[in-house]
């Protein structure tokens, strides 16, 4: 038996020049942050699709304040907001908890990249839960060409978890865009992720960071919204 | 409609298919649905013709619809679909993406979110026949 929704996933994706998803080893290092930021960032020039599969915390929809829902026409077209195609689990359980298990979470994803009409994109940015889990494997399986760019702190406890992604990445010939190395206050660990990886860059502490949450173009002005314009364009 | 986005599925996936296994005219596809997808028939039979003339096919399409089946991890107590009690908006969203009935249903014996789908779900291509000429 053949499932004849991963046959049309690449067609789906055909007009998409370059699939990033945005990873880390670790939770709470700023990923959906930094996620919606480059897809603002990248926004300014490019076609933009922003994609959360983040299944057990969405959040990019707070970030990037995405009211409007997606059409029914030919599959579903994603809402556009801040010139951002956005498509999220968040638009079929709402507010509710999504309890999804392995082979569940590898159904959702195929069946979202199955009806989601991106049409033409320069970048498609992938917002990654933490881990190694399906979903990683789901984009090495699923989008061949997808590359990652991983984030960091400068804690230890995050880069030796970080580490280990790198590593999987890395034995799977997955392509690695670089590091971002986020909530730098004063230590960096430039050097250590250099050792082992292309470094993007830096992303400063930014204490007033959440109080542009909902509001993309302040998001943008803001410290943490300059770092990040700084990396997107080295990607 | 979101049947469009699952017929091109099943046209595209059936024509690579019979490419890998050389057949140059496919004359029937068995089709199995699972019944948590909510298609609506008309129009998703509607759109397989309407890409199979796009595509140049001419082939019989046999649709089954698989029940749901659904079982509790927690007290095994298994159960169809149809034994939900959804709001119509819930039905819509199953409809779209059929795993957020983790986020509306319950096991309705001891009322735990910790189930699995036996089967049920999914567009699947049970076979394909044709000509090789």
């Amino acid at each position: 038996m053949i499932d004849a929704r991963i046959g049309v996933i690449e067609e789906r994706l055909k007009n998409v020049k370059r699939i990033i998803a945005v990873s880390s080893g670790k939770g709470g290092v700023g990923k959906s942050m930094v996620s919606a930021a480059i897809a603002l960032a990248l926004a300014k020039k490019y076609k933009v699709g922003l994609l959360d599969l983040d299944f057990y915390g969405p959040s990019t929809h707070l970030i990037i304040n995405a009211n409007e829902k997606p059409v029914e026409k030919n599959g579903i077209l994603p809402p556009i907001i801040d010139n951002i195609k956005f498509m999220s689990i968040i638009y079929f359980t709402e507010e509710n908890p999504a309890p999804l298990k392995g082979k569940d979470i590898i159904n959702a994803i195929i069946e979202l990249l199955a009806i989601t009409i991106w049409d033409e994109l320069d970048f498609l940015i992938i917002d990654m839960p933490p881990g190694m889990g399906e979903e990683v494997m789901a984009i090495i399986k699923f989008m061949k060409n997808a590359e990652f760019i991983v984030v960091t702190t400068p804690s230890i406890l995050s880069w030796e978890t970080v580490k280990k992604l790198l590593i999987f990445l890395k034995e799977n010939k997955c392509n690695v865009v670089g590091v971002i190395e986020n909530m730098v206050i004063e230590k960096s660990i430039e050097n250590e992720i250099k050792k082992i990886s292309n470094y993007l860059g830096k992303i400063g502490f930014d204490e007033n960071v959440e109080n542009c949450i909902g509001e993309p173009s302040k998001l943008l002005e803001s410290k943490f919204g300059k770092d990040v314009e700084k990396i997107a364009v080295k990607i | 409609m979101h049947e469009w986005a699952l017929a091109e599925a099943v046209i595209k996936t059936a024509i690579e298919k019979a490419k890998e296994h050389k057949i140059k005219k496919i004359n029937e596809i068995d089709l199995k649905i699972g019944e948590m997808q909510d298609i609506e028939m008309d129009i998703f039979k509607f759109a397989l013709d309407e890409l199979m003339k796009e595509y140049g096919m001419e082939a019989k399409v046999n649709i089954t619809i698989q029940k749901t089946r659904l079982r509790c991890n927690v007290c095994n107590h298994e159960w169809n679909f149809d034994e939900f009690e959804l709001t119509e908006e819930e039905k819509e969203f199953v409809h779209f993406l059929p795993e957020s009935i983790f986020s509306y249903a319950r096991c309705p014996k001891c009322g735990s979110q910790y189930f699995e789908i036996i089967e049920g779900r999914g567009v699947w291509i049970e076979a394909i026949r044709g000509n090789d000429d």
